[in-house]
């Protein structure tokens, strides 16, 4: 192998690994966008449902040995069903009120559902049990690639094209845009925007837990998960620009290969590089790469 | 107003009674408060937690050894991490306010060195349960260490590494005992013939290794030493190191046993199996005093909780505070504590024989080559030999010369 040989064959890998975790980024993170883009709220706490969704994967998992993605769909499922509840008895109360409010009760939800974790689950992270199919490596062109992580690009992606059909192509996807571009127009031809957050809330809740169980093997399930990747969830949304769909599939991608590259090469300043990149980016764009330019 | 005099009456005499009790236990019975300083709270909240389990289970099963009345009182802090002024507060506050006897703690390195000196100005013994760097204590004489430095584990791992493998590759968090780690390894494993092709630091808390193991892949090197944070960050490096082929690449994965964790080894898959490191201590060691430890432990706090490194430390420092006790008959003093711990000694600890070095009151144990293998279906570190008895602090014998 010569040396030009032997950078790209790393280069592959290092671009994949960064496709991988932008993905999970992405998933996890575009439901926060599509609900600060519509409703205006500003949700910190929107990690404390992808842990839900990684703790729902664990369980399933590890002490009910339901298959894997059954157990992927119940993550879905039952953290959509639990954040309508939350949607109607708290999130709905602070619908009108400022943001500071609304980051207040926000972080408040977030220390109250990491007390409640480590209460359940203790201070380790929680075992993330992968079936043997997702286990060892896949050779594609004489290059290795682990089988999880390609899946998690395959599905990210496919996820991906699955919301631009939903929002773009359906009428439940025509409301949801008319409600992010302005609210109160699309409430006085007669959508029930109340009725619209709820289900995106819950959408979008729901995303947030299928990524935390998509990624949990990378990102381990834990009672800080919420606070501690908050920075990243936030950078791809604002990055991305509020409500929209392509920003944060792409300030992901962006995101997640940069730092992977940058902690390739520059080890020592690889995790500043991600920070430094975010504030050039906002300054030259201050609504992020899409957003609506109010 | 007769009315609610009676049963004011009747109240004032329960009362009564009740001080006469309490006092009457006050006269013989004598309470030694001892402060533990330490993280309950953040990514290594296990640091405190499994100390103080073992030190209220050592307590609990040992109360009958105290002199006759004597109590024991645990005021227990959280630091929350490595906050080296919230540390000092709280220290303060147990020393100042509660009036605590001994101090114990201190899970991070920077936390200790702000504690040291108020044990100085105080006279207060002050217990080392985890903090690893060689320096913590040469910051007070008022400091014994019950847990291990770095270079405990990663000096003899250096020496028995060169003897297998020519190359080496050394990958470290980027703090205190990380740095450490990567010192005494490396001149240990360069003083005894090998050369390291490649080092490089991450930051603590890093869950995704990928990157960096792609330059540790690109060297090609025979063995790759890591030290990481036990905990999460352990799990994600070991994971990585398998998915990205290194394993199936023929690199040796060693290091200190912070990396696989006997709490953590349940969330590592079969990509663990082979691991080889040092430490000094494993929860399966067939020691009977560990066995007896170990049983002890599951039975109070169930059969899903091992033993650990914090535990096992937290189990020493309460068998010496009780030797301080007794010696005191029940009345402890600083300087005299001192003079126990210094001489303290203990063949028959979990972790086998260790003792205090009464010249740098560090902690002196044995080192232990250990290989993670699979028992019954379940992952354990196997303690293969002892690759080290009685070792002092290795950097601080250098110093010396």
């Amino acid at each position: 192998m010569n040396p030009v040989s032997d950078l790209a064959a790393s280069l592959i890998s290092i671009g994949f690994y960064g496709i991988s975790y932008a993905m999970i980024l992405y998933v996890i993170s575009v439901g926060l966008s599509i609900t600060m883009g519509m409703m205006g709220f500003v949700n910190l706490a929107h990690g404390v449902f992808a842990m839900a969704g990684g703790f729902v994967l664990s369980i399933c998992l590890a002490r009910y040995g339901i298959p894997f993605p059954l157990a992927l769909a119940a993550a879905f499922l039952s953290v959509s069903v639990a954040s309508v509840a939350l949607e109607r008895g708290l999130y709905a109360r602070f619908y009108g009120a400022g943001e500071l409010t609304q980051v207040l009760f926000s972080i408040g939800l977030i220390y109250v559902a990491i007390a409640l974790a480590r209460l359940e689950f203790g201070t380790q992270a929680a075992p993330i049990m992968l079936p043997d199919y997702l286990k060892g490596q896949v050779k594609i062109l004489g290059h290795d690639f682990p089988t999880y992580r390609l899946f998690v690009i395959v599905f990210g992606f496919a996820i991906a094209f699955a919301l631009w059909i939903a929002i773009e192509k359906t009428r439940f996807g025509a409301f949801v845009r008319a409600a992010v571009d302005n609210r109160a127009m699309a409430q006085s031809i007669g959508i029930d925007t109340r009725r619209l957050f709820t289900l995106t809330f819950a959408l979008g809740s729901g995303m947030a837990a299928l990524g935390g169980a998509l990624g949990a093997d990378v990102l381990a399930p834990q009672w800080n998960y919420p606070l501690e990747h908050l920075v990243y969830f936030l950078i791809v949304v604002s990055v991305g620009g509020f409500g929209s769909l392509h920003g944060p599939f792409v300030a992901a991608l962006l995101i997640g290969i940069a730092d992977t590259l940058g902690k390739y090469w520059f080890p020592e300043f690889g995790a500043f590089l991600i920070y430094a990149a975010t504030i050039g980016l906002l300054l030259w764009r201050p609504h992020g790469l899409f957003g609506a330019c109010s | 107003m007769t009315r609610i005099k009676a049963p004011g009456l009747f109240f004032a005499l329960a009362f009564a009674g009740l001080a006469m009790f309490s006092g009457s236990g006050a006269v013989s019975a004598q309470t030694i408060k001892i402060g533990v300083v330490s993280t309950f709270s953040g990514p290594a909240a296990n640091f405190g937690e499994y100390s103080v389990k073992a030190m209220q289970l050592y307590e609990k099963l040992h109360a009958s050894e105290l002199p006759a009345g004597v109590k024991i009182e645990l005021l227990v802090r959280d630091d929350g991490g490595p906050n080296p002024d919230k540390a000092k507060q709280l220290a303060q506050e147990l020393i100042v306010r509660d009036k605590v006897q001994i101090l114990a703690g201190a899970g991070f390195t920077p936390n200790a060195m702000a504690i040291a000196p108020l044990a100085t100005q105080a006279k207060t013994p002050f217990l080392i349960l985890n903090a690893g760097a060689s320096v913590v204590t040469t910051k007070s004489p008022y400091i014994a260490r019950f847990s291990f430095t770095m270079a405990q584990s990663a000096a003899p791992l250096g020496s028995w590494a060169a003897k297998k493998y020519k190359t080496a590759f050394t990958l470290v968090a980027d703090y205190g005992p990380g740095v450490d780690s990567e010192t005494a390894f490396t001149s240990a494993y360069s003083a005894s013939g090998g050369t390291i092709v490649g080092s490089v630091r991450v930051p603590p808390m890093t869950l995704e290794y990928a990157p960096f193991l792609q330059r540790v892949k690109d060297a090609k090197p025979d063995v790759l030493m890591v030290f990481v944070p036990a905990g999460k960050t352990a799990t994600g490096l070991m994971k990585g190191f398998v998915d990205l082929g290194l394993k199936d690449a023929g690199i040796k994965l060693v290091g200190p046993g912070d990396i696989v964790p006997d709490e953590e080894l349940a969330n590592m898959d079969d990509g663990a199996i082979g691991v080889t490191t040092v430490y000094h201590y494993s929860a399966w060691a067939d020691r009977p005093a560990n066995k007896a430890f170990v049983e002890a432990w599951q039975k109070e706090y169930g059969t899903s909780t091992q033993t650990n490194t914090f535990a096992v430390s937290g189990w020493d420092a309460m068998d010496a505070i009780f030797q301080i006790i007794k010696a005191g008959n029940g009345v402890v003093d600083g300087d005299k504590a001192m003079e126990v711990l210094k001489s303290y000694k203990d063949a028959n600890s979990p972790r086998g024989a260790i003792s205090i070095d009464p010249e740098t009151r560090d902690i002196v144990q044995n080192e232990y080559l250990r290989e993670v293998r699979k028992v019954d279906g379940k992952l354990e570190n196997i303690e293969l030999e002892t690759i080290a008895t009685a070792l002092k602090d290795p950097v601080k014998d250098q110093m010396k010369k």
